[in-house]
């Protein structure tokens, strides 16, 4: 079965810490990737920039800056895309906001990004219904 | 139990990034910035003792505004009828009790209070460095040693500077109602301002880590700013252009604390995690087509970010951003930075006829001489380009400055030998 861990923290302390203490926690998170890795256990792993520079798209239409900040919905699901620009990112929501309409999308740049370093990445583990 | 709230390094961190929020809400209340201040101390005290016991709040933020409100009421009533209210430890358990005090503390309100006490603290009768320090104190709740520290003076100068300040907005009468949009949007320019001038003080500074952490504060600033007014372009633009500027600390100087300028950094050393978050804040706020000064300075840092190396910089896009930014703010600082960008793409005769006009404004600005004197270099009027590097040194106003320039010097005297 693959799984996704979704890291929840408070940003305004993370993105406060210094170099020095950004560098211990990422230190200490390399030493437990690189044992899955080993272990052929992690997939793709991503650290997102802070909601500040997020911009939301509630149907085709309504961009919003800002986080997607309402309590009702549920994360359901998520993409990389790999695109210049917002202007390009929000066009591919754009298009999976008219494919699937009552779907909010809330678009966040990537600070960081971890590859599948697999050498045996899983291809049909899980069947698309 | 849960294991993170016996690390002290994060309680630390929790009430500092609470406590702009925290007092701002407070002054609310009390309308009194002491009493604000003294009842979110007492909070943070009865914090240090109950968190590391019962757990940490679900929102520390409401936890403290109440606690501290408590406290100060509780210590109103002890002088009068001795009656106590419910310990905090039961606070702290009653999920009830914190619930509706969340929902009333919702973002409409935090933001108006943060902004007004940041408001309060760019009061125009105070002067530019006043202000900073009062914010300092207040809001980022640094004590007055860092601060005086930060602005290389006494203890005793600082506590006096910073005491008359606060004397002074007593008496402003800051109104305590929401803002409208009007007055919401004066109030925003002002604390950019001087959330810009924070970060100013610390980039000239330069590599003295004491007055370099303000860059550090000033962004954490504008991040709360931001993340409370969301929509507003030309506080992305200020955070961007903060984050860009950071990004380049450790290439902007050398091991002898000179300054390294910007063709000669060694770009490996940016910080490319302030770089893409600048980029994408930069990016964000310009889908909104409301353009600013901000949003262009930042879109010139921007710029110098996406060239791998100063030889390929887009000096053209340089040069339209900065024709952009002198119709906006009309300055003889910025026609002599646009200056620097025509003569790399037109030679160092266009940009000695741009800023030929502004002799008479710039005669007392360091940088006026050092760009004036390097463009006579590059044209071979080494004598001139001397008479201004002089110029330049007299003017100097960090030693890193006044070397830079004497290196110029150096090397015209060995060109000459």
């Amino acid at each position: 079965m693959l799984y996704t861990l979704l890291c929840y923290n408070k940003e305004d302390v993370v993105w406060s810490w210094s170099k020095e203490e950004d560098e211990a926690v990422m230190n200490r998170l390399g030493v437990v990737h690189e044992r899955l890795v080993k272990e052929g256990k992690l997939g793709p792993a991503l650290r997102l920039l802070p909601t500040t520079t997020a911009t939301t798209l509630r149907g085709p239409d309504m961009v919003i800056d800002g986080p997607f900040a309402e309590t009702k919905e549920q994360l359901l699901g998520f993409y990389v895309i790999d695109v210049p620009d917002l202007e390009a990112a929000l066009a591919i929501a754009r298009e999976l906001s008219a494919a699937n309409p009552t779907s909010v999308y809330e678009i966040r740049p990537v600070a960081l990004y971890l590859p599948e370093a697999r050498a045996n990445p899983p291809t049909d583990r899980v069947k698309a219904y | 139990m849960n294991q993170v709230i016996h690390d002290p390094a994060w309680i630390d961190s929790t009430l500092i990034a609470a406590r702009p929020q925290a007092v701002s809400a407070l002054l609310r209340y009390f309308r009194d910035m002491d009493a604000a201040e003294e009842a979110y101390q007492e909070a943070c005290l009865r914090a240090l003792r109950n968190w590391p016991q019962n757990g940490p709040p679900r929102d520390p933020v409401a936890w403290l505004i109440l606690v501290g409100r408590n406290a100060a009421l509780d210590g109103t009533r002890r002088q009068s009828r001795n009656v106590a209210l419910p310990p905090d430890e039961l606070i702290s358990d009653l999920t009830d009790a914190e619930t509706p005090l969340v929902d009333r503390l919702d973002d409409s309100h935090y933001r108006d209070d943060v902004l007004r006490l940041l408001f309060i603290c760019c009061h125009p009768e105070l002067a530019a460095t006043q202000q900073v320090a009062l914010a300092l104190r207040i809001v980022s709740g640094l004590s007055v040693a860092q601060i005086a520290r930060a602005f290389l003076t006494s203890d005793a100068a600082m506590e006096q500077r910073i005491t008359r300040a606060k004397a002074r907005i007593a008496k402003a009468n800051v109104p305590f109602e929401t803002p409208g949009p009007i007055e919401r949007g004066e109030r925003l320019a002002a604390v950019a301002t001087m959330i810009y001038l924070l970060f100013n003080e610390g980039y000239t500074a330069g590599n003295d880590p004491a007055r370099a952490s303000l860059c550090d504060e000033a962004i954490r600033l504008a991040r709360l700013l931001l993340r409370l007014f969301p929509t507003e372009p030309e506080i992305m633009g200020l955070t961007a252009l903060m984050l860009l500027q950071q990004s380049r600390l450790s290439a902007r100087f050398d091991d002898a604390g000179e300054v390294i300028l910007l063709e000669n950094q060694d770009r490996a050393l940016w910080n490319a995690k302030l770089v893409n978050e600048g980029i994408a804040l930069l990016d964000k706020a310009m889908r909104n087509n409301r353009p600013g000064p901000y949003q262009v300075q930042a879109a010139i840092a921007a710029t110098h970010a996406r060239a791998p190396e100063f030889t390929e910089t887009d000096w053209a896009a340089i040069d339209a951003l900065y024709a952009a930014l002198e119709r906006m703010q009309p300055s003889p600082v910025i026609t002599l930075n646009r200056a620097v960008a025509t003569a790399k793409l037109h030679g160092p005769e266009a940009g000695l006829a741009m800023i030929a006009p502004l002799e008479k404004a710039l005669s007392g600005y360091f940088h006026y001489f050092g760009a004036r004197g390097a463009f006579l270099l590059q044209l071979g009027r080494t004598a001139e380009a001397r008479t201004d590097f002089d110029r330049a040194i007299a003017l100097a106003g960090t030693p890193a400055q006044a070397s830079h320039i004497r290196r110029h010097l150096d090397r015209l005297m060995q060109d000459q030998i």
